[in-house]
């Protein structure tokens, strides 16, 4: 069983649940770790949670992350403007019927898609075998959509965001990730190799 | 007490009012330059270093609006025409980054000129139904010069001999190209083996160190984000310039909402803007650049009611992008190099094949575009185009989506229309409550008739180079193609043109040829706006090169 190691907007079990979805979405298998063991599920309570970390945990720092060389940076998260904050926080947790946040009129919000989406799942679906599984996500299409387009972010973006542990997703599909200052040689560059 | 806050306000800091304000201070001219979006670039006090915020990081610039601007808080919208409705879709259309150094920032630094031929379509074509060809009031021998002096400022990599379809030039590129990706060798020797000239990309990314930044270290994060080593020159080196010179002020997170008109309605005399806290401000000056992009240039003239009527917002043109994709046994590492590092005129030139291909289609010829030879993008948009599933692991192991994929681009030149344009939204508003900018965008015949007529040529060229198999897409898709379906209609390109068209006549342009608004001259456009016509290549280039032109006309102006 996979870790939990975010503990920002899901309880253990709705924790559970998503973790359990990603690896329908993204299973493991033939030396892929698959979804949960990639911690895309961790990667999906970081952004609903984003708020609950100052600065938000939108966007990585920069320039460089220390993998490839120079100081590792990603870890601190960057400001974001008032306007940039609206914004995220409406994507997130909708527009709740607040006037300011409903310029171009009500929003859904992320947290709500996915705890209507995991109630609906059922609390059984853990225990379910994987057609059933699969079966309830198609269900709710709503949900298993947006769970599919995050789990990609989790687990082949950079693992500051809380996926892709130790780089494993890309180790997975042979992407080097970021590398920057190292970069590539010319030579690498032109190489057949 | 002088009567204004300084000599001009730019409005927008990408790479055409970047080049604008670069030349009026170095004119001795005060600028003040606002933008809408947010300063990541560079620090505003000397000596004006990176702010250290650009890096590898495909969630925070592809997946999560770093540049700007968020659709969220502007959104935009999309039809074909008007039995589409009031709009198709909301949300991302055309957008190009709205942030300090705009369009600059995120491109990939493809910097070609234009050739002689594209300033003056009318007369090479003559007419042609349903489209509003014109010649340029401008040609390339005037505008060589500027072309020179914006390689020069940017730091462009080429080899100007290496592209046999390139029209003079008065001296070489600043720096030699820099390494070939993989990818470039094995297509561009198939590409010559058929008989076409592809020759390196000349590249705003330095081979070399040029002007104090170091040389690209091929990172391979190059379409899309900002560079996190400053070896891309653009706007990046104007700007700095700019704020060195002690005549120029950059404000970011500023909202141009009013232009402040003379009472006598014949100049315009400042603008006023929301700061970050949505707080008003306003600036004076003696004349205003407008540079905020060939989106939102018409979407403010067009709330100001400002410009021709019948022309502001029309003749919207987005280069038709062909996409074709080779598909190959081995990994061919796209992620090594500056993204595209060859490029190839043919589909420009044309020959006898594309000349009996536009005869049979009853058109004078086909445009083409230029075609950039490159890969896929990060691990994280591959996955995205995979379903979920089992296809998913199989698909990101074997990597035929990225890892194995030649993608060739040819960015195909479309003829200008009047009822392709930019207006205001009935309904939907933006953040600060304006009209959101609305596309009214169907492809013209000749575009569709070029696309169908160089994806196959082009995926010859992908099986010559060892692709097993190949594919085509075009973005607006062709009627009737896989992706002729909701959410792909959009045109994807980012080269928005033409919205403002400059001119000899007042009646058929907003712009004079020194880019001055007829009947209001000292508000001056510094974008692709004012393109006649689109050609078949990037407009960055050319529209800096004009930018330096006008900018150094107001000068001697004021």
């Amino acid at each position: 069983m996979t870790e939990r190691r975010s503990h920002r907007f899901f309880d253990d079990a709705a924790w559970a649940v998503v973790a359990a979805a990603c690896d329908r979405l993204i299973p493991p298998g033939d030396g892929h770790p698959g979804g949960r063991a990639l911690g895309c599920a961790d990667y999906i309570d970081g952004l609903l949670g984003a708020f609950g970390d100052d600065p938000p945990r939108i966007w990585a720092g920069g320039p460089f992350s220390g993998r490839a060389g120079g100081e590792a940076a990603f870890e601190r998260f960057s400001t974001l403007s008032p306007l940039e904050e609206l914004a995220w926080r409406t994507r997130i947790e909708g527009s709740r019927g607040r006037a300011e946040r409903e310029w171009a009129g009500p929003v859904r919000g992320w947290q709500e898609v996915y705890l209507e989406g995991i109630a609906a799942l059922g609390d059984d679906f853990c225990a379910c075998g994987p057609e059933e599984q699969d079966r309830r996500l198609d269900a709710v299409p709503e949900l298993r959509d947006l769970l599919y387009a995050h789990a990609c972010e989790g687990a082949y973006g950079a693992p500051e965001y809380g996926g892709n542990r130790d780089g494993a997703g890309w180790a997975a599909i042979g992407f080097p990730g970021d590398v920057q200052p190292r970069g590539w040689t010319d030579a690498e560059v032109r190489g057949d190799a | 007490m002088p009567d204004h806050d300084c000599d001009v306000v730019v409005i927008g800091s990408g790479p055409g009012g970047a080049a604008a304000a670069h030349a009026l201070t170095e004119a001795g001219r005060t600028v003040i330059v606002l933008e809408k979006g947010r300063n990541h670039l560079l620090a505003a006090e000397p000596p004006f270093a990176p702010l250290g915020r650009f890096s590898n990081d495909e969630i925070k610039f592809t997946r999560r609006y770093f540049l700007g601007p968020d659709p969220l808080l502007e959104p935009r919208t999309f039809r074909r025409d008007a039995a589409d409705g009031e709009h198709l879709e909301i949300g991302e259309v055309n957008t190009v980054p709205s942030t300090v150094g705009g369009g600059g920032v995120h491109a990939d630094g493809k910097l070609p000129r234009f050739r002689e031929t594209d300033f003056r379509l009318r007369s090479e074509l003559g007419a042609v139904d349903g489209a509003h060809l014109v010649d340029w009031p401008v040609g390339y021998d005037e505008l060589e010069p500027f072309y020179t002096e914006a390689e020069r400022l940017i730091g462009v990599a080429g080899d100007a001999a290496a592209n046999p379809y390139a029209s003079w030039r008065s001296g070489p590129f600043p720096m030699p190209p820099g390494p070939d990706m993989y990818v470039a060798t094995l297509v561009t020797a198939a590409a010559r083996r058929l008989g076409y000239h592809p020759y390196p990309a000349p590249t705003g990314a330095n081979s070399v160190p040029y002007d104090g930044r170091p040389a690209c270290n091929n990172c391979g994060f190059c379409a899309w984000y900002g560079c996190p080593i400053e070896a891309k020159g653009d706007p990046v080196v104007p700007l700095r310039r700019m704020l060195a010179s002690g005549r120029g002020a950059l404000r970011a997170q500023a909202h141009v909402t009013e232009v402040l008109i003379a009472p006598d309605g014949r100049s315009v005399r400042g603008v006023r803007y929301l700061d970050v806290d949505r707080q008003p401000h306003t600036v004076t000056a003696r004349a205003v650049v407008l540079a905020a992009g060939a989106f939102e240039t018409p979407r403010l003239l067009l709330r100001w009611g400002l410009g021709n009527p019948d022309i502001v917002g029309r003749f919207l043109m987005v280069h038709t992008q062909t996409l074709v994709l080779g598909f190959f046994r081995h990994r061919l590492h796209t992620h090594r190099g500056r993204s595209v590092t060859h490029l190839m005129d043919d589909p420009i030139v044309g020959d006898a094949a594309s000349a009996a291909a536009a005869a049979e289609a009853d058109l004078p010829a086909l445009r083409g575009g230029v075609v950039e030879v490159g890969g896929a993008g990060g691990p994280v948009m591959e996955a995205l185009a995979l379903p979920p599933g089992p296809a998913h692991v199989e698909g990101m192991m074997r990597s035929h989506l990225r890892d194995r994929l030649a993608v060739l681009t040819m960015q195909g030149e479309d003829l200008p229309q009047a009822t392709n344009r930019v207006d205001l939204d009935p309904r939907v508003r933006d953040v600060h409550g304006f009209p959101a900018g609305r596309v009214t965008y169907r492809p013209h015949r000749h575009e569709l008739v070029t696309a169908e007529h160089w994806a196959p040529r082009l995926e010859a060229v992908l099986r010559k180079a060892g692709a097993t198999g190949t594919f085509w897409v075009s973005s607006p898709p062709v009627p009737g193609h896989p992706n002729d379906r909701p959410g792909m209609r959009a045109p994807s390109s980012r080269h928005v043109m033409g919205t403002a068209r400059m001119g000899r006549d007042p009646d058929g342009s907003v712009f004079d040829p020194w880019q001055r608004m007829w009947g209001l001259e000292n508000l001056v456009c510094c974008d692709s706006s004012v393109f006649p016509t689109a050609s078949g290549y990037g407009p960055t280039l050319t529209l800096v090169a004009l930018a330096i032109r006008a900018a150094r006309a107001l000068a001697s102006s004021l």
